[in-house]
C-alpha cells in the first residue's frame, strides 16, 4: 500500500494535468467522437437537429462518387511526388549543412526560412510568382506559361510550391541523423577505398535509415492532408485538376453543408493516413529489429 | 518523482474518451434557437471585406446607428467574399453573428435550413414597391423575405477609351457581343495589347456570373420550366462556345482561367487589356491615379446586347438576423437603418442603393455621375441564378465543366451536357 504522501502528490500531478486534459477533451476528443457520429447520420445542414440514421451510407457514398476518384488520384500523385522530391532533396540539403561550410549558421538560418513561413503566405507568394500575366518565373525564363492554367501543371506547381517549403523541415531531420554518425565510420569506409558514393550509399544511408524513416512517416500524413496550400494557391481549379481529398471533404461539409459525408470522408483520411503510419512504422521496427 | 501508474492513466483516459462519447450524443445543441430579445444590449454583425460599402463606410453607419441607439452596441466583423459562406455556416450552430450578410444565391439554402429568420412581417409595406425588383430577389425564397436588400450591383463593361482611339476602334462598337469581338481583333491588329480581353474565370462562382451574363444575353436559360437544367441547349451553349473562342482567337488572356475579378482590375489598369467585365467597383478604383495606369481613361457601359438582349447578372447581396440570434429585435432595427434609403445614398459611391428613387436623385448622381445613369438602365434587366436549395453544389459542377470546356478539355456541348446531368441529380436529391 501507498504511503498517504505519494497519493497526495499523485493527485497533486493529476491536477496539474487538468488543464491540459481538457484543452485535449475539448479540441481533440470531442470532435474526433462528434465526427465519427455524425458520419452515419444524414446530417444535411449545420444546424443542430434530429437527422435520419445513414449507417455505413456515407461511406458507401464515397466510393459511389464519381468525382471522389479523380481526387483520390491527386492525393495520391501528390502525396508521392511531393515526398520522394522532398527526401531526395532534403537529403542533399543536409548533406551540404553537414559538410565543413564557413558561415555554416547563416546557410541553416536561410534553409530554415521557407519552413517558417505561414503556409497561406506560402500559397499567396507561389500563386503571385506562377501568375502566367505578371508573374516572376514567367520573367525569369522569359516564357509564357500559364503555369496554373492546366490541371496536371497545376498540380505539379502546387507541389512545387510544398517542396519549397517543406524539404527545409526535412533537411534539418536528416541533419541531425547525419550528426549521429561518427566521422570515424566514414573515414574507415574512404580508408578502405570505398567511393565517395558508396560510401554515401552503403554506410551513410543505412545509418541514416531511422531519421529517413520518421520523416518519411511526417511528411506522407501531411501531404495526404493538403488544403490550405490548394486553397490558396488554386481553388481547386482549373477544371478541379488540384483538388484532393482534404479539399474536397472541406467543400462538400462547409460549402455544400453536407456535414455527414463530410465527416465519412474525413474518416476516411483518418483511415488512409493511420494505414500508412502502421506501415511505415511496422518497416521501421522491422529495420531496427534486423539491426539496420 | 511522482509516479502514475498504467492504471490510472487507462481510467483517465477511458473516462475523458466516454465522456466525450456522451458529449457528442448529447447533440450539441448551441445557441440555435434564437430570440426577439429587449431590442436592446449587444450585437455582432458579419460583412464582407472587399467592393461595396468598404470597412469605413460600414464603420461610419454603425456610429450613425449607435449614435441614434445607444442602448444597443454593435461589434462589426469583415471577411473576404470568399470565406463569408462558410463562416456563417460554422457559427450558426453556436449563434455567434446577430446579423449576416448573404449573396444572392444563397437565400435558398439559409433559408430552407432556418440558418436566417424569416422576416417578412416586418417588412415596411411600400419596401416592395420602391426597391428594385432584382433587389427583391437577393433577400427572397419560397415567397418569403429572409433579410433586407443592401448591395444592389451587376457586372459593367469597362474600357480604355484610349486604347480603342490608338485603334480607330468606335466605342458605339461594343453596343453588341459581336461588336466587342470586333473592337478586340481591331485592337490586336493594331498591336495595342496582346489579349485585349480578361475575365474572372477562375473555377470559382466569378465564372458562373460572367457565363450568366453571356448567357442571358444570347437567350439561354439556367433552368427550364419544370426546375430542370436548361443550360446545355441555345444560348447556354452559344455562350460558352463564344467564351472559348475568344481564348482560341488569341482575343481573351489564357490567364483568365486562373483570375478573379480583383486580377481582371490589376491588368486592366497596368494597362494590360483594353475591355473587361466587372463590378461597379473598379470604375473609381480604375480612375484612381494612386493605383491605376490607366486613370481618367476608362469608361463604363452597360453591358452588351446578345442575340436576345442585355441581362446583367444580378449581384446583390441583403442584410439577414441569424436564426441563433439571442437579440433579433435589435439586429433588426440595425439592418433597416443600414439599408434606410437616406443611408444608402451617403455612401452611394461606394455601392449603389436598392432603392428605384435614388437613381434619380441628383446628390446621387453627383456622385457618380458616369456609373449611376448606366446603372439604371442596367439594373431593370437582371438574370439570377438558380435559387436552389444546394446551389453551391450545382454551381460547383457548373464551374468545374465550363473549365474543361475553357481549356479545351470537352467541346462546349459535351461540357454542359455533363454539366447539366449532375446538376439534375443534385435538384432532384
Amino acid at each position: 500500500m501507498r504511503p498517504e504522501r505519494v497519493r497526495g502528490e499523485g493527485r497533486f500531478a493529476l491536477f496539474l494535468l487538468l488543464p491540459a486534459a481538457i484543452v485535449v477533451f475539448g479540441v481533440v476528443l470531442y470532435p474526433v467522437v462528434r465526427t465519427l457520429l455524425m458520419s452515419f447520420y444524414d446530417v444535411d445542414s449545420a444546424m443542430p437537429g434530429s437527422y435520419p440514421f445513414a449507417g455505413l451510407g456515407n461511406y458507401a457514398k464515397a466510393f459511389q462518387d464519381p468525382s471522389f476518384y479523380p481526387v483520390l488520384g491527386h492525393t495520391a500523385y501528390f502525396t508521392i511526388v511531393s515526398t520522394v522530391a522532398e527526401l531526395v532533396l532534403g537529403m542533399g540539403v543536409a548533406l551540404l549543412l553537414n559538410a565543413p561550410l564557413r558561415f555554416k549558421w547563416l546557410w541553416r538560418s536561410l534553409v530554415v526560412l521557407p519552413w517558417a513561413l505561414p503556409t497561406i503566405v506560402n500559397g499567396a507568394l507561389w500563386r503571385w510568382i506562377d501568375n502566367g500575366q505578371y508573374g516572376v518565373l514567367n520573367q525569369l525564363l522569359g516564357t509564357e506559361i500559364q503555369w496554373l492554367g492546366s490541371p496536371f501543371l497545376a498540380l505539379n506547381m502546387v507541389i512545387v510550391a510544398d517542396v519549397w517549403k517543406n524539404t527545409s523541415i526535412v533537411a534539418f531531420f536528416l541533419l541531425a541523423g547525419l550528426q549521429t554518425i561518427p566521422a570515424e565510420i566514414r573515414e574507415a569506409a574512404v580508408m578502405d577505398g570505398a567511393s565517395t558514393w558508396r560510401t554515401f550509399w552503403s554506410v551513410v544511408v543505412p545509418l541514416l535509415k531511422p531519421s529517413i524513416a520518421v520523416v518519411l512517416v511526417l511528411r506522407t500524413i501531411e501531404a495526404f492532408k493538403v488544403f490550405d496550400i490548394v486553397y490558396v494557391m488554386t481553388g481547386g481549379g482549373p477544371a478541379s485538376g488540384t483538388q484532393t481529398v482534404a479539399f474536397y471533404t472541406y467543400l462538400q461539409a462547409f460549402s455544400n453543408q453536407l456535414f455527414g459525408y463530410g465527416s465519412a470522408l474525413a474518416y476516411l483520411i483518418v483511415i488512409a493516413v493511420g494505414a500508412l503510419a502502421m506501415f511505415y512504422l511496422r518497416l521501421l521496427r522491422q529495420n531496427q529489429m534486423a539491426g539496420v | 518523482m511522482v509516479a502514475i501508474d498504467r492504471r490510472t492513466v487507462l481510467k483517465t483516459a477511458g473516462g475523458a474518451g466516454l465522456a466525450a462519447l456522451l458529449a457528442a450524443c448529447s447533440g450539441g445543441k448551441g445557441a440555435s434557437s434564437g430570440d426577439q430579445g429587449s431590442g436592446k444590449g449587444e450585437i455582432r454583425a458579419l460583412f464582407m471585406k472587399q467592393a461595396a460599402y468598404t470597412e469605413a463606410d460600414v464603420t461610419k453607419m454603425t456610429a450613425a446607428f449607435t449614435a441614434a441607439n445607444p442602448e444597443i452596441k454593435v461589434t462589426p466583423e469583415f471577411v473576404a467574399y470568399e470565406a463569408l459562406h462558410d463562416k456563417i455556416v460554422a457559427a450558426g450552430p453556436a449563434g455567434t453573428y446577430d446579423v449576416v450578410l448573404i449573396d444572392v444565391i444563397w437565400p435558398a439554402e439559409f433559408g430552407s435550413k432556418k440558418m436566417i429568420t424569416d422576416v417578412t412581417g416586418q417588412w415596411a409595406p411600400e419596401w416592395k414597391t420602391e426597391m428594385l425588383a432584382g433587389a427583391i430577389e437577393t433577400a427572397q425564397y419560397d415567397q418569403k423575405l429572409y433579410g433586407v436588400p443592401w448591395i444592389m450591383d451587376s457586372k459593367y463593361l469597362f474600357l480604355n477609351e484610349a486604347h480603342l482611339s490608338l485603334a480607330h476602334a468606335n466605342p458605339q462598337w461594343l453596343d453588341t457581343w459581336d461588336g466587342v469581338l470586333k473592337t478586340a481583333r481591331r485592337l490586336k491588329e493594331a498591336g495595342v495589347v496582346k489579349y485585349p480581353l480578361i475575365w474572372s474565370w477562375q473555377q470559382a462562382e466569378a465564372l458562373v456570373c460572367d457565363y450568366a451574363q453571356l448567357l442571358g444575353a444570347m437567350g439561354g436559360k439556367f433552368l427550364d420550366e419544370s426546375g430542370k437544367a436548361a443550360f446545355n441547349a441555345g444560348g447556354g451553349v452559344q455562350a460558352l462556345e463564344f467564351m472559348r473562342q475568344t481564348i482560341v482567337d488569341g482575343l481573351t488572356n489564357p490567364a483568365s482561367t486562373q483570375s478573379l475579378e480583383a486580377d481582371v482590375q490589376r491588368v486592366f489598369q497596368a494597362g494590360q487589356a483594353s475591355l473587361v467585365l466587372n463590378w461597379t467597383y473598379m470604375y473609381g478604383a480604375a480612375n484612381d491615379a494612386k493605383q491605376s495606369k490607366v486613370a481618367g481613361k476608362v469608361q463604363v457601359a452597360q453591358t452588351p446586347k446578345g442575340s436576345v438582349g442585355r441581362p446583367g447578372v444580378n449581384g446583390g447581396m441583403a442584410l439577414c438576423v441569424t436564426a441563433g440570434s439571442k437579440n433579433q429585435a435589435a439586429a433588426f432595427k440595425y439592418i433597416s437603418h443600414l439599408t434606410s434609403q437616406p443611408e444608402q445614398e451617403k455612401y452611394a459611391l461606394s455601392s449603389l442603393p436598392v432603392w428605384t428613387t435614388s437613381y434619380d436623385e441628383p446628390a446621387v448622381v453627383q456622385t457618380n455621375p458616369k456609373v449611376v445613369p448606366q446603372a439604371k438602365k442596367q439594373l431593370d434587366d437582371l438574370i439570377l441564378r438558380p435559387q436552389a436549395k444546394n446551389y453551391n453544389a450545382i454551381s460547383q459542377v457548373l464551374q468545374a465543366e465550363l473549365q474543361n470546356a475553357l481549356l479545351g478539355r470537352k467541346p462546349a456541348q459535351q461540357a454542359l451536357d455533363d454539366a447539366a446531368d449532375k446538376a439534375n441529380s443534385l435538384l432532384q436529391s
